[in-house]
């Protein structure tokens, strides 16, 4: 009996770490194999690379986790960056306007929650929906050309350094870490996340409530997803009608690399960070390298694969 | 739990000294600048940073590009964007990181990139841009098609085509895009130094139903028109339409070289299309940067020839 829960424990852990122990091993190849890899500008480059796919699939994380799945966040990314560059660009402040896109990536992804809860529509259709909805707002708002920003302030967001080192995006990424580790592990809100996730009729008759629950968890992946709008439209000095197309999948791949359970009730946050540097570091490597871009789709696809099958095998 | 925590700790304590060792110094700018002409295998080594490679016309820029770098001797190293700004943005930050020599970039966007391209001359690596430019930074040099020589190429083949004289239809490209403008400019001064004349033009924005619905409408006020210029080919395909079942003669020449435009110049729908050369943008890219290896000046603005595709 012991032995076996000592086994079951042992597999989970060797899942867990799967990703962690696939990192490292990344890490060992490429500073082998390139010698620009492992020096301070790149790792930090990186970091900066992943932090978008980082924020949305933070948020994600907590949606698979309740057993849902999320493919508006790369919608919502260019709807609410297009609306905070406009407003900027219509004369209104920045704060005003990051304001308003974070309170707009919050209101649409309750709507998700709404439609999930209340509406008991699937998930993945659902968020399909307002995935199409909103790219098609985000044309007729932009008329399919790109919203120039040009205040210097703004810049700063995405573009700014710490201590002349650390780009801006890394912290907003660790900050986003922490709370949302926070959320996750210290709160009764992140239990009742894991407790849908695993058993939501279980969840419900142990007195969670499962529509407000759901409402909360999609708002907070629209909010991440709206704070990557806004790192990233300061980034590009611009908001681009068609950004973050297929983000949803990056995300998701993080997500799963992480070992996060597809069926939801089991996985970790600190996993999908590890999951964005997995496939931060190997895009990265694979361009110092000089893989064609073809291949590099292959060798990702290969990888979130494997992450699948060990998942599947547990 | 707690074997699990101290394995990441241990792993972030690696990471963390493997930073260290490195060191700031080393990786700074300061560093990239000294790597210089040549890189680890003393071939210097060329990044081209392609918009996508979806498009048949970045893919022969590619490959003209390819060519050259092994006729000079130079590695090439191509990322492609696939269309996105950010992953654009990202894979020119991995060039920097790789220390090329010169970084060739066909933006995605002329809006999005001039953080990368100041990155880059942090790093003080040179920018060469292709085919579209950059707004709000500075480059070494930019490589695009001639467009005023094409537009004047179109008018004087129609002026050879009709012996100087005749009413011409001008259907535009999206107003205010350096394309049409150019293109408009060099077929119109052109003309009118002919005896032919410009009887009426409209912007049908580089789109093909656009350009169907534009020319039925000008072709219905204008009964007296020998050919019709198009600013891009698909409009030009949009203006075959129209004259589908017109019992008339007009010439119709379009601009690109699209496979759509020439298969229409085959089968004798279009009478020609002022095409662009890809390759021929790839190449002078390569060579110009080359120049900048060897410290040579090169060009602010280099215009490639466009040439004139007919049936024969």
């Amino acid at each position: 009996m012991t032995l076996q829960m000592n086994w079951s424990r042992a597999t989970t852990l060797l899942q867990r770490l799967g990703s962690v122990i696939g990192l490292v091993l990344l890490f060992i190849v490429l500073s082998v194999m390139s010698p620009d890899f492992l020096t301070t500008g790149n790792l930090l480059t990186v970091l900066r690379q992943v932090s978008i796919n980082a924020l949305i699939a933070f948020g994600m994380t907590f949606v698979i986790l309740a057993g849902g799945i999320d493919l508006s966040v790369g919608a919502i990314l260019a709807f609410t960056g297009a609306i905070t560059a406009g407003l900027m660009a219509a004369g209104h402040g920045m704060v005003l306007s990051i304001g308003a896109g974070l309170g707009l990536g919050l209101i649409l992804g309750m709507i998700n929650g709404v439609l999930v809860s209340w509406g008991r529509v699937a998930p993945f259709i659902a968020t399909l929906g307002t995935l199409t909805l909103l790219r098609g707002l985000t044309l007729s708002y932009t008329q399919g050309s790109p919203i120039p920003v040009s205040n210097p302030g703004f810049a700063l967001i995405g573009g700014g350094y710490v201590a002349n080192l650390v780009p801006l995006p890394v912290i907003w990424m660790f900050i986003a870490f922490a709370v949302c580790g926070f959320l996750l592990r210290g709160t009764v809100f992140g239990r009742h996340v894991v407790a849908i996730g695993g058993n939501e009729e279980a969840a419900r008759l142990s007195g969670v409530r499962i529509a407000p629950m759901k409402l909360a968890i999609y708002g907070l992946s629209g909010l991440l997803s709206a704070f990557a709008g806004i790192v990233l439209t300061s980034r590009l000095y611009s908001a681009q009608a068609t950004a973050g197309a297929g983000y949803e999948l990056d995300a998701i791949a993080a997500v799963v690399l992480g070992g996060t359970s597809l069926a939801g009730g089991r996985g970790w946050l600190f996993g999908t960070l590890i999951g964005a540097l997995l496939i931060g570091f190997l895009n990265n490597g694979l361009n110092l390298l000089g893989v064609s871009s073809f291949y590099q789709q292959v060798v990702k696809g290969i990888v979130i694969l494997i992450a699948v099958l060990l998942d599947r095998r547990q | 739990m707690r074997k699990l925590t101290l394995f990441a700790a241990a792993a972030a304590a690696t990471l963390l000294a493997a930073c260290s060792q490195q060191g700031p110094g080393e990786s700074a700018p300061s560093a990239a600048a000294t790597a210089g002409g040549a890189a680890a295998g003393g071939k210097p080594v060329i990044g081209l940073a392609l918009s996508t490679q979806n498009n048949p016309f970045f893919v022969e820029l590619k490959d003209g590009a390819q060519k050259a770098a092994d006729t000079a001797g130079v590695q090439l190293v191509v990322v492609d964007a696939q269309d996105d700004p950010a992953r654009q943005i990202s894979s020119v930050e991995d060039l920097i990181q790789k220390r090329v020599s010169v970084i060739l970039l066909n933006p995605t966007d002329s809006s999005a990139l001039a953080g990368a391209v100041q990155s880059a001359q942090r790093a003080n690596i040179p920018v060469i841009t292709l085919d579209r430019g950059v707004d709000g930074a500075d480059v070494a040099s930019h490589i695009a098609s001639d467009n005023i020589a094409g537009g004047k190429m179109a008018a004087d083949f129609l002026a050879k085509q009709l012996n100087g004289k005749g009413n011409i239809i001008e259907l535009q490209g999206v107003a205010g895009t350096s394309a049409a403008r150019e293109r408009g400019k060099g077929f119109d001064d052109e003309i009118a130094t002919t005896g032919m004349k410009v009887v009426a033009q409209q912007p049908a924005n580089f789109d093909r139903a656009q350009g169907l619905s534009v020319s039925e409408n000008l072709l219905q006020g204008n009964s007296d028109v020998q050919a019709i210029f198009a600013q891009n080919d698909e409009m030009a395909l949009g203006a075959v339409q129209a004259l589908a079942g017109k019992n008339k003669k007009v010439l119709v020449v379009g601009f690109d070289g699209t496979p759509d435009g020439k298969k229409a110049v085959q089968d004798g729908g279009m009478a020609a299309t002022v095409a662009q050369q890809p390759e021929e943008i790839g190449r002078l890219g390569i060579e110009t940067g080359k120049k900048l290896i060897d410290k040579q000046p090169v060009e602010k603005s280099i215009a490639v020839p466009l040439k004139l595709l007919t049936k024969e």
